[in-house]
């Protein structure tokens, strides 16, 4: 494959954008012209070539930007990177699991070689090359999961199982949609979820959980979540809410196209083999209206997934410009139908 | 799910009714790592019947070259163990599930209570390979029937040193587990694997005790039960079949073509639980997954093990 590497940024002056191929592989997440939670699982298998799932991490023309964004709200805040000292062997799963998966998917851009525990990673378009010893943390520069998650899209966040029930007890995360690492880090199932409306209720999250505690090593799962977003922001963390916060407020119907993003998540679950963990991640893909609405098919359905959405979940995803947005949107919809 | 194909590279008579099989991978590459206490499902090919048994992994996680297994040959059996003591060969090929750990070590721990009872030694010979590594403190309690039937003896006294602890019956010695249960320290988890008497009674010492619930782990694969033959119609797939009395409900599904989930076959994790629909009789509940609300309500069956008394069973697959 050969991959080029946008120069962008995610923040200040925001210059991200998507290239055509971006916006055709783009994880559209709406079935239907009406949204609601369910227990979208379904196996993390590869699928067709150039989509964003044919390969077990993607890794796309916003790699590098995306590394460097994340190198930037790490050095301004080293809590981003949390792990509880029981999840040692998790990191080095984790570690194992994505130099594994990307050397052998891109081999041109990642190599792995390995005798027996001595190991040398180089990860070309970021400039990397580390030897290290498998299972000694000083033979690495920083803690495993901090190493390898600089140098993958997205957030990744492992957990322990016991008492049936699972605990995120290790993370990073710099591109999360409004909840914080310093205060979830540790937490059960229940506790982190216990803020998410409707959800809990129709009882979404018991039967996710137990389907989860069952997750088999070499079968792994996703699923596609959403939210949307005003700037191609990546770290939209509650820690620096008075930096993007306000720019909700900045939306009127003249720049709605460029300011207003769809910001779908693609979630993905391993089981880890030696720690018996899970990994979980997360990895945003934004799209700005203007570019959505190249799609008119996704143009017609997402002005009719808002216009249907529930109070409730329009106030948790914090959607304060929704109704700005469905009136933009309204002049792609022509009522016809949207299959 | 996902498979592993493995060839019998060794095989060694442990005692008089135990046998350990070493696999490695068809195509000579290293076998997934696991954690300690983990299991796999192996597929025999018994007649042209497929019969699926989980096994504990005792091999060392640290070493995936290959896999080790220990099978009790089980005189009362449905013909699995048998088949891996009579039919299975050094070179003979198997299909084994990944490995699954449904009785991990509490990472949070302070302390570690492994008891044993016969064949139930295995999946704690992994566990203790991590707790060595992790340096966690830990006693490993061991109970066998007489001298020729105490497993692994000599391996467990060179990898557990002073923590290993020996019980044989016929030489008068007993576990009494009250006495070892009421002088751990707080923050102490318990492990028990072994017959079904002996993990009840473990279970009910610790309890009476006062031990947390989430301090008492327990690995108690039940074997299917025969019993009498019944119906099934799978409302989804709008399929009738019917389970003989020898064979699981989960069997009779997968021979009737549907793929069914499942992970331990042994009543333990849950996975294969269905939803019934309308039952004309009782459900008989072998499982230790269930609650017995859950039992007793009648609207869930475990397939692997439990069957019904009925003239059809309907559920939502």
């Amino acid at each position: 494959m050969n991959q080029t590497f946008k120069k962008e940024t995610f923040r200040d002056d925001y210059t991200f954008s998507n290239s055509p191929e971006a916006v055709k592989r783009f994880p559209f997440p709406f079935h239907e012209d009406e949204y609601m939670y369910s227990v979208n699982i379904e196996p993390h298998v590869k699928t067709a070539v150039g989509s964003i799932t044919e390969f077990t991490f993607d890794i796309d023309e916003h790699y590098v930007a995306e590394c460097e964004d994340k190198a930037i709200t790490l050095a301004n805040d080293p809590q981003r990177y949390l792990c509880l000292p029981h999840m040692m062997d998790a990191q080095w799963d984790t570690l194992e699991l994505m130099m594994e998966s990307m050397s052998n998917d891109y081999p041109e851009q990642f190599n792995l070689t390995k005798e027996g525990d001595n190991w040398t990673w180089v990860n070309k378009p970021l400039g990397i090359t580390t030897k290290f010893v498998f299972g000694d943390e000083s033979s690495l520069p920083m803690e495993p999961l901090e190493y390898i998650g600089r140098q993958v899209q997205g957030d990744w966040v492992m957990l322990d199982q016991r008492d049936n029930n699972l605990f995120a007890d290790g993370a990073i995360v710099t591109s999360q949609a409004d909840w914080s690492l310093a205060i979830d880090v540790g937490m059960s199932w229940q506790e982190w979820h216990g803020p998410v409306p409707i959800a809990n209720e129709i009882g979404v999250f018991d039967r996710a959980l137990k389907y989860l505690l069952n997750l088999q090593l070499g079968s792994p799962v996703r699923r596609l979540n959403w939210t949307m977003t005003i700037n191609p922001r990546l770290d939209t963390s509650p820690e620096n809410y008075p930096i993007w916060g306000p720019d909700r407020l900045s939306v009127t119907p003249e720049n709605v196209g460029d300011k207003v993003h769809l910001r779908v998540e693609l979630q993905t679950l391993f089981r880890l083999p030696r720690s018996n963990g899970m990994l979980f991640g997360v990895r945003g893909y934004l799209i700005s209206m203007n570019e959505l609405v190249t799609n008119p098919l996704w143009a017609k359905r997402l002005h009719r997934v808002l216009k249907g959405l529930h109070p409730e979940l329009a106030e948790y995803k914090g959607l304060s410009y929704k109704d700005i947005t469905i009136d933009w949107l309204s002049k792609y919809d022509d009522g016809t139908s949207s299959e | 799910m996902s498979h592993l194909n493995v060839k019998v590279a060794a095989i060694e008579q442990v005692t008089e009714h135990v046998k350990h099989f070493t696999f490695i991978s068809e195509n000579g590459e290293k076998l997934p790592a696991f954690s300690g206490g983990s299991h796999v499902v192996l597929a025999l090919n018994i007649n042209g019947r497929i019969h699926r048994n989980p096994y504990s992994l005792m091999s060392s996680p640290l070493n995936t070259e290959h896999y080790g297994v220990s099978v009790r040959k089980q005189e009362m059996s449905r013909g699995g163990s048998v088949f891996m003591h009579e039919q299975i060969k050094v070179g003979s090929r198997i299909q084994i599930t990944y490995p699954v750990n449904l009785f991990s070590i509490s990472k949070l721990s302070h302390k570690n209570i492994l008891i044993a009872g016969g064949i139930g030694i295995t999946p704690f010979l992994s566990q203790i390979v991590d707790l060595n590594r992790m340096d966690t403190e830990y006693e490993l309690h061991y109970a066998y029937r007489s001298p020729e039937h105490g497993a692994f003896r000599q391996q467990i006294e060179d990898m557990c040193g002073e923590r290993s602890h020996f019980y044989v019956a016929s030489d008068g010695q007993i576990l009494d587990f009250y006495a070892l249960l009421s002088k751990q320290p707080l923050g102490t988890h318990v492990y028990v694997c072994g017959p079904e008497p002996m993990v009840n009674a473990m279970i009910a010492a610790a309890r009476d005790l006062g031990w947390p619930e989430k301090h008492i782990h327990n690995e108690q694969f039940t074997a299917p039960q025969a019993g009498e033959s019944f119906k099934v119609k799978l409302a989804l797939s709008n399929i009738e079949l019917e389970v003989p009395s020898e064979m699981s409900m989960l069997e009779a599904i997968e021979e009737a073509g549907v793929d069914a989930p499942y992970l331990c076959r042994g009543g333990a994790c849950g996975r294969c639980e269905l939803d019934v629909v309308s039952c004309d009789g009782s459900i008989v509940h072998h499982d230790n997954y269930l609650t017995n609300a859950e039992k007793t309500g009648g609207k869930k069956i475990m397939p692997c093990v439990s069957r019904a008394k009925c003239q059809q069973i309907v559920v939502n697959l």
